[in-house]
């Protein structure tokens, strides 16, 4: 996983303290409204984010980034492939 | 002088709050004023039962007059609010009609509305729009999400004869969470009351990376879904219809034909909560959870649909007479119980009962 000083963010949304489906819905809100090649990032302090995201990134075949933790939170962080 | 309470919405929300504060509230202390753009009164859930013909378009289950679940002591405005002032405090709102239960206006087609209090209850609205296809495919996909919709549907259904049909969802949020799943079943049973269940395959498509947003009920459905031979795809966030070709498609990148397209329609918040931009891009108010007051804003709460809310209960219809039910807060994730008849009668007993308990807020 590439470190995050690495990564120029297009977009961040914070979607902390929003329950599922919340912080996924946000996710793919925000890479539908995103240009190809752009960078997503969305803060989530909801546990299961870590298994929805990663897999809904696979699914939908664009780039998985990775996660970063924070305190009380992780942004995940994918590229928008097609 | 009487504070003015004026509530925007005669859904459940709306009528409830106007109750329950009509009977908490000298008249000295407050005059409550109730707006509403139709002066009728719908029972929404009553819809998922018409395109099986359970409940029909006339039966007095589905929608009453709101003058008759009022306190008298709430005046109702039958109109439009066109605009929410929050730097004046007060609303202009356009009459539709019922000029005669407006007060102090001189029989105006417009008015200006002044408040101390505002309560939003304008709950969500259907918009076909934000999803490309259903507005050049009107008529040829279906939705149970009015009631001019399951006509059309029961109509769809009558002259089914088998093939595919799917069933999903134009995006979230979208009005009662388990209305797809219960449609579902629902259409399950009459398949197979029709004799038609052989000849159909069904598909269920939802956005999420299970068939229902909590994780507990998900867990119930889905056995239910496997049991009814009802095939299910999860992560499909429709992108487009295509009504010419039958088919539905997917952020995602899949596709699925179709000969019956069940869809619910993209909803968004009301346009006067889009206009007057105390809510989101779509309409929607953030709220504090715990108060319902609109955030940034003072003396204005919402609740219902317009924003999110907190204790819940409701009932899930699995088909073949039966339901379930899920009960659960902010904190609290339901954990429903298997799947009986009990439910369904309850929920069946539920949606008489409704008109005589919820407006008043005694439930």
């Amino acid at each position: 996983m590439p470190e995050l000083t690495d990564i120029t963010i297009d977009k961040e949304i914070d979607a902390r303290g929003s329950f599922c489906p919340g912080p996924l819905m946000e996710l793919i809100r925000g890479m539908k409204a995103l240009p190809v090649g752009g960078v997503l990032a969305v803060l989530s302090s909801d546990p299961g984010s870590a298994k929805d995201i990663p897999a809904w990134i696979q699914k939908a075949k664009h780039d998985y980034i990775g996660a970063f933790p924070e305190q009380g939170f992780t942004r995940f962080v994918a590229r928008k492939a097609h | 002088m009487p504070q003015h309470v004026l509530i925007v919405g005669g859904g459940v929300g709306g009528t409830i709050v106007a109750n329950l504060l009509a009977r908490s509230l000298h008249r000295d202390e407050a005059e409550i004023t109730l707006i509403d753009s139709t002066g009728k009164h719908a029972y929404m859930p009553g819809w998922l039962y018409m395109p099986f013909n359970h409940i029909g378009a006339d039966d007095d289950q589905l929608i009453r007059s709101e003058r008759g679940l009022l306190n008298h002591h709430v005046n109702l405005v039958t109109g439009e609010v066109q605009k929410i002032d929050t730097q004046n405090r007060e609303l202009r709102v356009c009459h539709s009609a019922g000029l005669d239960e407006i007060r102090g206006t001189g029989g105006a087609s417009e008015a200006v509305y002044p408040y101390d209090y505002l309560v939003l209850a304008t709950g969500a609205r259907l918009e076909p729009s934000d999803l490309p296809g259903l507005v050049e495919g009107e008529g040829k996909w279906h939705h149970f999400y009015s009631a001019e919709g399951s006509l059309r549907l029961r109509e769809a259904l009558q002259n089914f004869d088998g093939g595919r049909i799917v069933i999903t969802v134009g995006g979230i949020p979208y009005r009662c969470p388990p209305a797809p799943l219960e449609f579902t079943f629902l259409l399950d049973e009459w398949l197979r009351k029709q004799g038609l269940r052989d000849k159909t395959e069904m598909h269920y498509l939802y956005p999420l990376p299970r068939v229902f947003p909590i994780e507990t009920v998900a867990e119930v459905a889905t056995p239910l879904l496997e049991e009814r031979n009802v095939n299910y795809t999860i992560f499909f966030n429709t992108e487009a219809v295509d009504t010419e070709r039958k088919i539905i498609s997917s952020m995602e990148g899949e596709e699925f034909p179709y000969d019956l397209l069940v869809l619910v329609p993209p909803h968004r918040g009301a346009r006067v909560i889009e206009d007057s931009g105390l809510g989101d891009e779509q309409g929607w108010l953030r709220t504090d959870r715990a108060t319902l007051e609109v955030k940034g804003q003072q003396h204005i709460y919402a609740l219902g649909e317009a924003t999110y809310d907190g204790e819940v209960m409701c009932f899930l219809e699995t088909g073949q007479n039966k339901a379930t039910q899920l009960v659960f807060n902010y904190e609290h994730p339901p954990h429903p119980p298997h799947p009986s008849l009990y439910y369904h009668m309850e929920k069946q007993l539920f949606n008489r009962a409704y008109w005589h308990l919820v407006p008043q807020g005694f439930v």
